[in-house]
């Protein structure tokens, strides 16, 4: 094993992880917004909303990722009118165009998660929460909105995952993330073994980190599961 | 787009022909591969068992796009010392079909694996013991009673598995495979009308993923008929 060749890629590799945090970290932020309101949109009871909602899953679970990107970063682009519209400065960079279909792709499988949490507040609170007269707002931020959050952590970690990896594709639009650099580096070196070794190690630890923070988030929100403490651990 | 002499139409279908062929070709590797990791998992030994966790939880961190570098580019590095030794000169690499098929193969052997390894632990001890009980060998015992009736659990979730092997299909287009997606930026960089190539891609995925669907619903039912459903 090289390990000269090996320390100086470990180098430029990681480089490319603030970028790959950044268009992970942004659009998990922005999807988590819209997932919640297509979830809201899903229940609502409203046929026009739901069904709208509907189909904005079928055709963003239903088609792949790259192809979404394309249509953003090449397709938005052939019409004029697009290009001369104040959108165009965010539509041309890539940057923006990734993060919009990354947005775009999370929010439809983010809302079935969000969906599955809200379903899963067990109607008896709800009841106790219109008993003490809340108003529907109220009782979304204060019983709905917790409870489901809590329930629907476990999921919502498996869609963290998989937009680290889903990050991967901005490198085809250009964007130098861990994925675009180790691209570059292979297409030099020739050397795909050794850099995919420590590209795949790069994300595998990004993963495990979330994976920890998951698990840490969810024990802190479920005490009650947790088994009592002494007497002296519960005073201090 | 449309058909006839000047239209795209035929070698869109042509591209959604590869797509499904080297989609299909990766999944039946996958599947494969997953019966063997989910075997290791639940009655290999710890040297087998550790291998299989491994080979799950790096091929499922790891992004597919990378995998396929690997296979694409590390083929090439494999493949040409052995061209050497036999007279050839210059890069040797394996065909995109090959590179993506294996690449989606050994991805979705992960998933597989995890799958069949859930699909067998819903298998009811009884029906086990039955088979040990009536003097069944174990070729037998997997042929009549554990195979089927694991996948009469797994059926689902390999639903879910075939998805995303079609849409981990589209990544093969970056080792020049003319597969549906190849095939729309060719037609959108000819003709300048990447909006419609690309929407046209995305039906076309979304058609296959609505009959496909279809036949998995179908799958479950025949798998699970004579059980009865709450």
């Amino acid at each position: 094993m090289d390990w000269a060749f090996m320390s100086e890629t470990l180098l430029a590799l990681l480089q490319g992880v603030p970028l790959t945090l950044n268009l992970a970290g942004l659009s998990v932020a922005l999807g988590g917004v819209l997932a919640l309101g297509l979830a809201l949109m899903r229940l609502s009871g409203w046929p026009p909303l739901d069904y709208f909602a509907r189909a904005y899953l079928a055709v963003f679970r239903g088609t792949p990722l790259l192809v979404q990107i394309f249509l953003i970063y090449y397709g938005l682009g052939q019409f004029p009118a697009v290009r001369a519209s104040w959108a165009w400065a965010f539509l041309r960079e890539p940057y923006w165009c990734a993060i919009l279909a990354l947005t775009l792709n999370t929010a439809a499988y983010a809302s079935e998660i969000f969906r599955g949490g809200i379903l899963s507040v067990p109607h008896g609170q709800i009841e106790a929460a219109m008993a003490s007269g809340m108003s529907p707002m109220m009782r979304l931020r204060r019983i709905i909105l917790p409870l489901a959050v809590r329930q629907a952590l476990p999921g919502y970690g498996n869609e963290l995952i998989l937009m680290i990896k889903a990050t991967s594709l901005a490198s085809i639009i250009t964007m130098m993330e861990i994925t675009g650099i180790a691209a570059k580096l292979i297409s030099e070196t020739f050397r795909a073994i050794e850099i995919f070794i420590i590209a795949g190690a790069i994300y595998l630890v990004i993963n495990f980190v979330i994976t920890r923070i998951v698990h840490a988030l969810e024990y802190w929100l479920t005490p009650h599961l947790r088994p009592a403490t002494s007497a002296a651990g519960a005073a201090a | 787009m449309g058909f006839g002499p000047r239209g795209w139409g035929m070698a869109m279908l042509a591209g959604a022909a590869m797509t499904i062929a080297v989609a299909s070709c990766g999944f039946l590797l996958g599947a494969c591969v997953g019966v063997l990791g989910a075997w290791a998992k639940i009655s290999g030994g710890p040297v087998l068992r550790t291998m299989a966790d491994g080979y799950t939880t790096i091929l499922r961190g790891v992004p597919d796009l990378l995998v396929i570098y690997l296979f694409y580019f590390g083929a090439g590095a494999v493949l040409t010392p052995i061209g050497r030794l036999f007279g050839a000169s210059g890069f040797i690499s394996l065909p995109g079909f090959a590179a993506g098929a294996l690449a989606i193969g050994v991805v979705s052997g992960a998933y597989h694996t995890e799958v069949f390894r859930g699909a067998f632990r819903a298998v009811s001890r009884g029906e086990i013991e039955a088979a040990i009980a009536s003097g069944m060998s174990p070729s037998l015992m997997l042929r009549r009673i554990i195979g089927p009736l694991t996948l009469r659990h797994a059926v689902p979730g390999l639903g879910n598995v075939w998805q995303l092997t079609l849409k981990e299909s589209a990544l093969v287009s970056v080792t020049g495979l003319v597969e549906l997606l190849r095939q729309s930026q060719i037609g959108a960089g000819s003709t300048r009308q990447p909006f419609y190539f690309f929407v046209t891609a995305g039906a076309l995925y979304l058609l296959i993923t609505a009959i496909s669907g279809q036949g998995f619903r179908l799958a479950e039912q025949r798998f699970s008929r004579g059980v009865r459903r709450a």
